[in-house]
């Protein structure tokens, strides 16, 4: 049983089809990496894996003991997020909102340690506003990881951000991935870079183009051709 | 000091003032920190108009005004709200059409009714007059439902405020904290619609939230600084209002004016003191 099943699914809006065809299977310790340039339809797959967005054709499962709403999400950065007043705690603590009416002893405990882990703790009473893009995505991430216990999605975690921030981050995910035992579905445009560290890749351009192992496909036609055969530099 | 303060108490007007536009300035300052920071300051402008076509409406009948117009703005909120989430016509272009839309029904029925009286001004305006005591009453407990309504939903109206995508993808009824909020702006807005009046009942919504963001950077802190600057702001606009005879909603506003002149002087100084 898979985390997380999509059987030749299809996302239409207002009746014109965007993405189609889609399967795949997302076992435990995998880390799938979602590429294609815009408008490919990855954004709309992740709705569709969140349940925000009905897939007009197929189904989207979700196994193993995870239930829809239990996806540790990390949007694509919102603009209208930059000037907002909120404290590292409060962004971090809303991980468990849904869940409960006041915060319970456990949910704070599991929010200090997930705050640990993305080396956040000392920035609990800094607003948000005052931090870096990089630290922002820490904080989220580790939001993120309040809401779930297996599952990761990350939609474009690096965009906007510095080299630097950007190799941070990553490593920040295969951390979490090898040595945390989280699940990870990833949205990038970024190939090289993301296949690096993934299991698995999902190459979107409405359809899938490819979808395999990540070994395997850095051997591909496709991944050459997007990247116009150049090495991994 | 003291005695003028005895004196302004004496008159049971005043106390009446007093007591509905305390837990008014209250509820309007908690509930603008989330309708401001969801850009859906709008809805709280476009629902006072459509309570100033309310209340027109309920006095031309001779009915209780309250109990017209708080249903008639609850459903308007739901109005609003829809067409600035769906509406193929701008959301802002169609709440603007609703509320002079109301506005337009509100004077056409005050004039048919008794002919342009000074009643129009207390309407538009706001007058410390307005309150009788039944009004008190079902003012004191709807604002005490919409400031528990408030606390118990604090997390939840938070969450839906930072980030809505998330916050429905872990399984939150997004759709329905946006209509609680919707709610409970149309009551707070018809509850201090007869003191502030339907011109200026908004700005008991928009300024205490912008002002405490001069300065507080956490969603709690800007929460509790824009209460306690909505409620001094309004004894301030009160006291004036009552010492020199100037009208009560514009007083109130004029020092929320104030207020925020100070902040922001205050943030300009922090900054460069730190730059």
């Amino acid at each position: 049983m898979a985390l997380l099943t999509c059987r030749d699914v299809a996302f239409a809006y207002e009746g014109r089809t965007v993405a189609s065809k889609i399967n795949l299977d997302v076992h435990e310790g995998d880390y799938l990496c979602i590429v294609g340039e815009n408008g490919s339809g990855k954004s709309t797959l992740v709705k569709g894996m969140l349940g925000l967005l009905e897939p007009s054709h197929g189904s989207i499962r979700y196994g193993d003991g995870l239930s829809r709403n239990e996806i540790g999400y990390l949007p694509q950065k919102n603009p209208l997020q930059r000037d907002f007043p909120a404290s590292v705690w409060e962004v971090v603590s809303s991980g468990f909102t849904a869940r409960s009416m006041f915060l319970t002893r456990e949910q704070k405990q599991i929010a200090e340690e997930k705050m640990a882990i993305m080396r956040i703790s000392e920035m609990r009473k800094r607003s948000m506003m005052e931090l870096s893009g990089g630290q922002q995505q820490r904080v989220l991430l580790a939001r993120a990881l309040c809401a779930t216990r297996k599952l990761l999605l990350l939609d474009e975690p690096v965009a906007g951000l510095d080299p630097v921030s950007t190799r941070e981050m990553y490593d920040t995910i295969a951390d979490l991935h090898l040595n945390r035992g989280v699940t990870v579905i990833m949205i990038s445009h970024d190939i090289n870079a993301a296949a690096r560290n993934a299991t698995h890749v999902l190459h979107l351009r409405h359809e899938p183009l490819f979808y395999g192992t990540a070994q395997d496909y850095l051997k591909s036609e496709v991944c050459h051709a997007f990247t116009g055969g150049e090495d991994d530099a | 000091m003291l005695d003028i303060i005895s004196q302004m108490f004496s008159y049971a007007f005043m106390v009446r003032a007093l007591i509905v536009g305390l837990l008014v300035s209250l509820c309007a300052a908690l509930l603008g920190v989330s309708l401001v920071l969801k850009r859906y300051s709008m809805i709280g402008d476009g629902l006072s108009h459509v309570g100033f076509g309310a209340l027109a409406a309920s006095s031309a009948m001779g009915l209780a005004p309250l109990t017209v117009a708080v249903p008639v703005v609850v459903g308007s909120a739901f109005l609003l709200l829809r067409v600035s989430e769906r509406s193929k016509i701008k959301g802002d272009a169609a709440i603007g059409m609703i509320s002079t839309g109301a506005l337009a029904i509100g004077v056409l029925v005050l004039s048919l009714s008794k002919g342009m009286t000074t009643d129009i001004n207390n309407y538009l305006f706001g007058s410390i007059l307005a309150m009788s005591e039944s009004d008190v009453w079902l003012s004191v407990i709807l604002a005490i439902a919409v400031l528990t309504t408030y606390a118990l939903f604090y997390r939840k109206l938070f969450a839906v405020t930072f980030d809505e995508t998330f916050a429905r993808a872990t399984g939150l009824a997004a759709g329905f904290y946006n209509m609680l909020l919707a709610i409970l702006t149309a009551v707070t807005v018809v509850l201090g619609m007869r003191m502030m009046g339907a011109m200026l009942i908004s700005s008991l919504i928009l300024f205490p939230a912008i002002t405490a963001m001069r300065l507080c950077k956490s969603f709690h802190g800007v929460t509790i600084c824009a209460a306690i600057i909505s409620i001094v702001c309004f004894l301030l606009g009160l006291t004036s209002s009552y010492l020199y005879n100037t009208p009560s909603g514009a007083s109130v506003v004029v020092a929320n004016i104030l207020a925020f002149l100070l902040f922001s002087l205050i943030e300009k100084l922090r900054q460069r003191r730190t730059a």
